[in-house]
């Protein structure tokens, strides 16, 4: 099996799928596009078998000179933090195609081609090693997504469009500036590993936390940059919103944890508590926000906001439970905040109407739905047994060895969040359907059954055996956390397992884990659940 | 003087590319309207042959007519992109020509007049014989713009064209006559040492290079010498324009580099200081301009004002350091910028409303529902003009700006981003009214794209250098690099 370039593979098939949607027949445009996405899908598969969980080394390697005049090199590779969200992307890829359906009917070719497009390019963006080549992936998003939004999207469709391209292109001014002084700081390579070894001043380490931070912190979105994301995600197709909450934003925290953390270790941390602040008023503004919304696509954005909160603390608490809690968020907040997006537009192909208002007492007239809403819900806010609370709970417990106050003010992330998507459910799954709308509300049929099914299913696998997906990623965190806090207390009995490490000691090492996992469910097993009940409208 | 045979061999290109400039005036008069295409197919057939006597000079290194011209690597690369644009603009004047039913045999010759110019711009190592082929180039390229006589538009912007015209040529050659009198050479390795012995005390000396500056700044169309740029690009016929925008910018380019390295290269930052000013100047004033153009010919002309700005840095950093690293960087920048522009202005060129031209950014609208094919490719040509990746413009700034952080200058290229950002928003609103403006049902006639065989090729080839070299741009790296190494 090695040799075979897996990655290469995964980022070619969706292009050449989007070259084949435009020589197929009209009739077969849709299931091209399927079977493209599904057939990346499978390959992705194989790689969580194949993945070495026991080291944190970039495997799958593959590498090629590019532009040698330069020292730019074709190179990628997969660690424990890149591989569940380039399996995450290939998931929801083929649940993007089957929810644009029949919701897209004009221009079909191009839409398909464009989604295909971008999952090239957002695996690319995961998979890259070289710092060029990831600018390349990570800016040749802007133009699908841009079309994605402005040609398919909402009647205030340019507007959202250009905000969202010129916002992100904006934050990828330095970005540039900032790979090409590294080139020179870091002896003349774009080496992301290379890149990363090496110490810089900390003069020049704290301009270039910035540049990263200008670029990184728009995509997250952090307060205060994320104004354009509401309006990207009310106007976007369900499609887009999906790709957009569930992959694009990801790729600003997988910037901080990839480049910011082990690049710019000194800088990391003069910066943690400016992060911290920015990181607790994301959750604690974009929870308000969203309870005051009545779009559920709105509602729903502002909750990415918050929860894209938790990531950002979790990333910069550099401790194992912090950051891996944090990437673990990544993946979880990205299987359910699709799913409750997918939702969304499955009610809106039916009242065409994304207004709370307008879509009330769903639970008779359509239960299958009310369902997978009610389960995306409460996995959005953390109900244990649910992907989202290992996550989180890993990112507070991360957030209470740094400060105590801290992970109080994040607390009452959880308990808004219980707040406003409890309400949202009351009204839409358990009020009185408005008679004139009854004849619109037809139950979900068995391919929407099928776009829905397979994200719930993740949650509560994720939720009840997280440790598949721990373990994969765990070796890779501590990679991370020796270069950005090597010198922490808590870290030094960890690392200095890691550094002596033996098959043994391995498994000693993975049984702590669980340990410290299992020890973690006690305390917080009720807390989400008195909230709820004191705050429960 | 004296010259041998043998140096005759060497400008054989140049040589031929007059001759059939002289056939073509020829046989314009003589022979019937039917049988006129044969004047292209001479222009392309002559253009061809050049090619490859061009190509294989890339090694050759020689200095000729007692050192009034140089035939080395670097005038090679200019010749051969010349070439390239050349034939563009034969192929796309070949439909365009038609359809604003301009029967004018003489517009090729002067084509080919005005290439042979710039021909002996980019090989001349004589600030005279740097003058005459400006000359040859401009003269040509007044007449052209005039072409379209019926058209007060195209009158106005041929005479702007060429009263701002003369007058630049003027400075330059004032320029010339002080820089004689601060070296005593017109020659530039005379000049160089002449520098090199006497220092930059001189005050005429830097006198002498300001107006050097003004006189070429001119020609290149850079900020604050770029007044004639938008109105002339916007009366010319569109062919010409694209051809002025291209080749006459890279002609001016490439004469520009090789006085200010070969000759000035002793004083190099000083000029540097100088092309910082212009250089920033020209970024901001570009760009900012630009966005408020409502006629495409307007925007792209003050876009290509803006792109003379990023190829300028690459100018400025070779001045503060090693110069091969940021010539060769503007060398990639003019290239790779003449398949998006060239481009960008073939799709303006065929876009008729009537029997007009469309040249509104309004009347793209609804472009992609029509022409989903024409739309694309115009969206490649806008995309890679705001340099975004994986485009040949996002190369050719990589290229400069790496230049300008290894010269120290990473708040320059800071700057020069953040104006490219702004230049996104210009750029997208051609694809925004394209692909999510629905065309207004009205009793205008719709605008349309009139395509034919010659503007396939002219767009097969503009995209493929944009999309080839924006993935794999190697050929063209090493070739600049190439070119670079044999400037002294």
């Amino acid at each position: 099996m090695t040799g075979f370039p897996w990655l290469t593979a995964l980022i070619i098939l969706p292009l050449l799928g989007a070259a084949a949607v435009f020589v197929v027949k009209d009739t077969s445009v849709r299931l091209t596009a399927l079977s493209v996405t599904i057939a990346d899908l499978l390959i992705s598969l194989p790689l969580w078998w194949l993945f070495d969980a026991t080291s944190g080394e970039m495997q799958f390697l593959e590498s090629a000179a590019w532009i040698p005049s330069l020292s730019i090199n074709y190179r990628l590779g997969l660690d424990g933090i890149s591989l569940p969200l380039i399996l995450m992307t290939t998931i929801l890829m083929p649940l993007c195609v089957l929810i644009s359906w029949h919701a897209i009917e004009t221009r079909l070719r191009s839409f398909m081609a464009v989604l295909l497009i971008m999952e090239g390019a957002m695996i690319g963006v995961f998979a890259a090693l070289d710092f060029v080549l990831f600018y390349v992936f990570w800016e040749a998003m802007l133009i699908p997504m841009y079309l994605l939004i402005g040609v398919w999207g909402g009647p205030n469709r340019l507007y959202a469009a250009i905000k969202f391209f010129l916002y992100t292109l904006a934050g990828s001014i330095l970005l540039l500036v900032a790979i090409l002084v590294l080139y020179f700081q870091g002896g003349h390579t774009f080496d992301i590993l290379d890149l990363s070894r090496q110490t810089y001043p900390l003069s020049l380490q704290t301009w270039l936390f910035f540049a990263f931070f200008a670029a990184f912190a728009v995509k997250v979105p952090m307060f205060p940059f994320h104004t354009w994301l509401p309006d990207a995600h009310v106007e976007a197709p369900t499609a887009g919103s999906v790709i957009l909450a569930s992959v694009l934003l990801k790729m600003g925290t997988y910037g901080f944890v990839r480049f910011s953390l082990p690049m710019l270790p000194d800088a990391s941390r003069l910066f943690t508590p400016l992060m911290v602040v920015l990181s607790i008023i994301a959750i604690i503004y974009g929870a308000y926000m969203a309870l005051a919304q009545t779009d559920l696509k709105k509602l729903i954005a502002y909750s990415s906001v918050s929860h894209m909160g938790f990531i950002t603390l979790g990333l910069f608490m550099f401790n194992i439970q912090g950051i891996e809690g944090a990437v673990m968020q990544m993946v979880n907040h990205g299987i359910t905040t699709g799913g409750l997006f997918l939702c969304v537009g499955m009610i809106y192909e039916r009242t065409h109407s994304r207004q709370i208002a307008d879509n009330i007492g769903l639970t008779k007239p359509m239960p299958r739905y009310a369902t997978f809403l009610v389960i995306f819900a409460l996995s959005s806010l953390g109900l244990p047994g649910t992907n989202s609370f290992v996550g989180e709970f890993m990112v507070l417990a991360g957030t209470f060895l740094w400060s105590k106050a801290a992970a109080a003010f994040a607390s009452l992330g959880i308990i808004l969040a219980a707040a406003y998507l409890l309400w949202m459910v009351q009204r839409v799954a358990f009020g009185t359907p408005a008679p004139h709308m009854l004849h619109k509300l037809s139950d979900l049929n068995q391919r929407e059954m099928a776009t829905l099914l397979p994200l719930a299913v993740l949650i509560f696998v994720i939720g009840i055996f997280p440790n598949p997906l721990l373990s994969r990623m765990h070796t890779s965190v501590e990679h991370v956390i020796a270069r950005v806090a090597p010198s922490s207390p808590h870290q030094s009995s960890i690392r200095a397992v890691l550094e002596q490490t033996t098959p043994v000691q391995k498994d000693d090492l993975l049984s702590t884990l669980d340990v410290v996992h299992a020890s973690t469910v006690h305390p917080i097993g009720n807390l989400p659940l008195t909230e709820t009940q004191g705050k429960r409208p | 003087m004296t010259f041998s045979a043998a140096d005759l061999l060497l400008v054989l290109p140049e040589l031929l590319v007059i001759t059939a400039a002289c056939v073509v005036l020829v046989l314009d008069p003589v022979l019937r309207p039917s049988d006129k295409d044969s004047l292209v197919w001479v222009s392309l057939g002559t253009l061809a042959i050049c090619m490859g006597l061009t190509a294989s000079q890339m090694g050759t290194h020689a200095s000729i007519f007692s050192g009034l011209v140089v035939i080395d690597a670097f005038g090679a690369f200019w010749k051969l992109l010349l070439y390239f644009v050349t034939g563009l603009t034969v192929l796309l004047s070949y439909s365009y020509l038609k359809e604003e039913r301009l029967y004018f045999g003489e517009y090729y010759g002067f084509i080919l007049l005005s290439l042979c110019g710039m021909m002996v711009m980019v090989s001349a190592a004589d600030l005279l014989t740097i003058y005459l082929g400006t000359e040859l180039m401009s003269l040509s390229l007044y007449v052209l713009a005039g072409l379209k006589r019926k058209e007060p538009r195209s009158l106005e912007a041929s005479a702007k064209y060429f009263v701002l015209g003369a007058f630049s040529s003027g400075i330059l050659l004032y320029g010339i006559s002080l820089l004689y009198g601060a070296t005593g050479s017109t020659r530039l390795p005379a000049i160089a040492s002449a520098i090199a012995t006497q220092g930059f005390t001189d005050p005429l000396l830097l006198f002498a290079t300001i107006l050097l500056a003004v006189g070429f700044g001119f020609k290149m169309a850079v900020v604050p010498f770029h007044m004639w740029t938008p109105d002339v690009y916007q009366g010319a016929p569109t062919s010409v324009t694209a051809f002025m925008a291209v080749a006459s910018k890279a002609a001016s380019f490439g004469a520009f580099v090789r006085v200010f390295v070969e000759g000035l290269g002793g004083v190099r930052t000083d000029w540097s200081a100088i092309f910082l000013l212009l250089c920033l100047a020209t970024l901001i004033v570009g760009n900012i301009v630009a966005l408020v153009q409502t006629n495409i010919k307007r925007m792209l002309a003050y876009s290509s004002i803006a792109h003379a700005g990023y190829a300028l840095i690459g100018v400025v950093a070779a001045g503060r350091t090693e110069p091969s690293s940021g010539i060769a960087s503007v060398l990639l920048y003019i290239a790779l910028y003449t398949f998006m522009t060239f481009g960008a202005f073939a799709i303006v060129a065929m876009l008729r409303k009537g029997a007009v031209e469309g040249e509104e950014i309004e009347d793209f609208t609804g472009l992609a529902k029509r022409h989903p094919l024409a739309a694309l490719l115009m969206l490649i040509f806008m995309v890679s003009l705001a340099g975004i990746p994986p485009t040949a413009g996002f190369i050719g700034k990589l290229y400069v700006f790496r230049s300008a952080v290894e010269a120290g200058m990473a708040w320059v290229a800071a700057i020069a981003l953040l104006f490219a950002a702004i230049s996104a928003y210009y750029y997208l609103r051609v694809v925004m009214v394209m692909y999510m403006r629905d065309p207004i049902d009205g009793t205008d006639p719709v605008p349309r794209l009139v395509m034919s065989p010659t503007l396939s090729i002219v767009l097969a080839c503009a995209v493929a250098g944009v999309v080839v070299f924006g993935i794999y741009p190697n050929p063209l790296v090493n070739l600049a690099q190439q070119a670079v190494l044999t400037l002294k």
